[in-house]
């Protein structure tokens, strides 16, 4: 069957449509579909289900980066349906997030995994059955067995200031087979308290997602609500959020490339880089006064302006940073012994980066094409780097210096941003929430796509809200890199990934 | 090895003179230790109470209170207020060692740190501290991570954050504490030898912060634990938390 066979309704980002016009298809074709689409190059975001009367609705959201178009399709399903995954891999996180969630069994997955561990104190699942009850992190792990075969248990509480997540690695000797990461440890229940909503709480929920990705999700969050209830933000307040948003990639990206440095004992460049990133997040803390960008990026708009006179400043602090960002960074391309540690390790195919549907720096670090900036803008142009696809090894290396590429690029795009503002208000306010529809955005986060699904019910309340950090699509991605490196090597690895725990759990 | 040596250079000497010289400047529109005007305040009004994302804000005999272990610091109460009855100064000093002490009333004075026990003298010398993360968005731990760094360098004053709680004086704690995160959270707590202090850092540790009331959590660690410091904010400032931990080691008052 070719693609085309397919009709699906086609969004552009953040897009809005009425409910009823999602393309209903049998389960068979939607597997179909999803199956030979992502075959032919798309890439599947978001997959999910909502509960209707007896049965359930699966939607997918199936993101075409060439044409910049979003592909919206449901079915119904009982409480089973085929699994895709040995046809489609990229669907191997949501069918068991689905498993998970509404109970719906994917026949035939070939790793039919919890993926948060769903635990609440609430009495209803304190009464439950202790076999009911899932227990975070015990679950099945891979088991190599032998002489000199071993294993290493790592976490939830790892050895520095971070998150919690479960690793297991299987080896031998210095030689890792397999890794595995189980996480879970971080459910906060947001997309639950997000039901019914939007509440006063829930532009708050957006920004504590993933506390180093809050512009990015509390932009996709608001292009949705914005879509939902017709109001078109001034240019401004567009303009404003994409500075921080880039401000938020560089300084991100830059307290990474440095702490890259510090896993390979190389001191000068983590030094200079942890006071680096502090500038950047200072700079953000001029506009908002928080350096997170708390409270900046709000539906209608934004809640803080900036004027003439802090643009200026903010190019001066911006230009000053970026120079010795530019200065600490360059050190480590220009050093062997880091080169030597960097190049060669924790390598991923192109092929692997399509199969299993990374995103973001890792996926570009391959070979492959996609921005969710470039190719799913949303009204300023961004330019990724061709640069940036020119290393495409896939290894430490690549991500490392793609990410300086893109800190370069953001360098530019900010000042250019600040010295052009445009004379508009900063805030439109929203009107009511449609009833019925549902809506799709996407921002492209520091770590790649953030993709965030609404569906409100007749009251124009949310009766599904479907968030996927970038982290959902590239944790398995560290696990595959891992195969056959020195378990010594894991931390070098993490890092230049470095993906969010509690943007993964919610 | 010139360009290394030349860059040292260039790169300067960052670290804050702090507390010997001055804290580093705040930005202007920092959001730091709340004060309420009792005479702004219209006690019928409820304006600010209606606006607050988590409830921070109450009214005991007609006389606002707000709660900076429950509070976002997001701003949304003073935009709402319109007789300015409160305002977000910009005092970073909001860390004390008892829960009740988070409550600012229209009568709160300056903020002055007395421990709720005596703490043994050789802290004041060395402390190391076990970060634990129990749920936290990685805000609050970017900004513990971040005094580790050239910029703030606690290690100066024999501050440390440790990998193994065996080699730890206490738990600096971020988060609501998620169920899935509260064995993990009470076994570290267990391996870490006595004398040892727990501090909470940012909203969520406190009370629950945004998360508060989610049957997912356990709304802090406060009713887990026997709490030393309470350093609010959503996430505090790393000036904020630094201010904690030198009033622990009695740095500063």
């Amino acid at each position: 069957m070719t693609v085309e066979t397919y009709k699906t309704l086609d969004l552009k980002n953040a897009g809005t449509a009425n409910l009823g016009d999602v393309t209903q298809m049998s389960l068979e074709d939607f597997r179909q579909c999803i199956i030979s689409r992502v075959k032919a190059g798309m890439r599947l975001s978001n997959m999910f289900a909502a509960k209707k009367a007896d049965t359930f609705i699966l939607y997918a959201v199936l993101a075409d980066d060439n044409e910049s178009v979003l592909s919206v399709l449901s079915c119904e399903s009982g409480k089973s349906y085929d699994s895709m995954t040995n046809d489609c891999p990229q669907a191997h996180m949501f069918e068991r997030e689905i498993y998970e969630q509404m109970g719906i069994m994917p026949e035939g997955h070939p790793w039919l995994k919890p993926v948060r561990f769903l635990n609440d104190n609430s009495t209803e699942n304190k009464n439950k059955a202790k076999t009911k009850r899932p227990e975070i992190g015990r679950t099945d792990y891979f088991e190599v067995t032998g002489e000199e075969v071993h294993e290493v248990a790592v976490g939830p509480v790892h050895a520095g200031v971070i998150e919690p997540g479960h690793f297991r690695f299987q080896c031998h000797g210095e030689r890792v087979f397999t890794l595995e990461i189980s996480l879970g440890y971080q459910h906060r229940g947001i997309e639950k308290a997000v039901l019914a909503g939007p509440h006063k709480r829930t532009i708050h929920h957006m920004e504590a997602l993933s506390g180093d990705t809050t512009i990015g999700h509390t932009t996709a969050y608001c292009q949705n609500i914005e879509k939902l209830s017709n109001c078109t933000p001034p240019a401004k307040a567009l303009a404003i959020r994409n500075i921080m948003l880039e401000l938020e990639r560089m300084a991100n990206h830059i307290g990474d490339l440095g702490a890259l440095g510090a896993d390979v004992g190389y001191l000068p460049t983590s030094s200079y880089c942890g006071a680096i990133r502090g500038d950047m997040l200072n700079i953000t803390a001029m506009v908002c006064g928080n350096r997170f960008g708390r409270g900046i990026v709000v539906p209608g708009g934004v809640a803080w302006d900036i004027d003439e006179k802090l643009a200026q400043e903010m190019v001066e602090r911006v230009q000053t940073t970026g120079d010795y960002a530019k200065e600490a960074i360059d050190m480590l391309w220009e050093t062997p012994s880091v080169m030597a540690r960097f190049q060669g390790v924790g390598a991923l195919s192109l092929q692997t980066c399509r199969d299993i549907g990374l995103v973001g720096p890792a996926a570009r670090a391959c070979g492959l094409h996609i921005d969710t900036r470039q190719d799913h803008n949303f009204g300023y142009p961004y330019a990724t780097p061709e640069a940036a696809y020119e290393t495409h090894t896939g290894d430490v290396y690549a991500r490392a210096y793609v990410r300086w590429l893109e800190i370069a690029e953001s360098l530019k795009f900010v000042k250019r941003q600040l010295q052009t503002l445009p004379n508009t208000p900063i805030y439109l306010e929203p009107g009511p929430i449609m009833a019925n529809k549902i809506a799709v955005s996407l921002t492209e986060g520091w770590r790649g796509e953030v993709c965030h699904t609404a569906i409100t019910d007749k009251d124009g309340n949310f009766s599904s809200y479907k968030i996927v950090d970038p982290s959902f699509h590239n944790w398995f991605g560290l696990a595959l890199a891992l195969r056959e490196q020195e378990i010594s090597d894991f931390p070098l690895c993490n890092k230049s990934f470095n993906l969010s725990y509690c943007g993964f759990d919610l | 090895m010139f360009k290394t040596i030349l860059t040292r250079i260039n790169q300067g000497y960052r670290t804050i003179k702090y507390p010997d010289g001055p804290a580093p400047p705040l930005p202007v529109r920092f959001r730091g230790r709340p004060k309420i005007h009792d005479s702004k305040c219209d006690s019928a009004c409820t304006k600010c109470m209606d606006v607050c994302p988590t409830s921070a804000l109450s009214k005991v005999d007609g006389k606002l209170q707000l709660d900076m272990g429950v509070c976002l610091f997001c701003g949304k109460c003073t935009a709402a207020c319109p007789n300015e009855a409160l305002e977000f100064t910009r005092d970073h000093r909001l860390a004390c060692a008892r829960r009740e002490e988070l409550i600012i009333t229209g009568d709160s004075k300056e903020p002055v740190y007395t421990p709720q026990r005596e703490l043994p003298a050789f802290f004041n010398k060395s402390f190391k501290m076990r970060q634990v993360s129990a749920a936290g968005c990685n805000a609050c731990e970017a900004d513990c991570n971040v005094l580790t760094t050239v910029g703030w360098d606690i290690g100066r004053f024999g501050l440390q954050f440790v990998a193994s709680p065996r080699h730890s004086d206490g738990l600096a704690i971020t988060g609501p504490v998620s169920e899935n995160m509260r064995s993990a959270l009470l076994t570290t707590y267990e391996a870490v030898p006595h004398p040892k202090l727990v501090l909470l850092v940012g909203s969520c540790a406190i009370s629950g912060g945004v998360f508060k009331d989610h049957p997912e959590t356990h709304n802090g660690a406060e009713n887990l634990l026997p709490i030393d410091l309470y350093i609010p904010g959503c996430p505090p400032h790393p000036l904020t938390i630094l201010d904690g931990l030198l009033k622990i080691i009695q740095r500063i008052k």
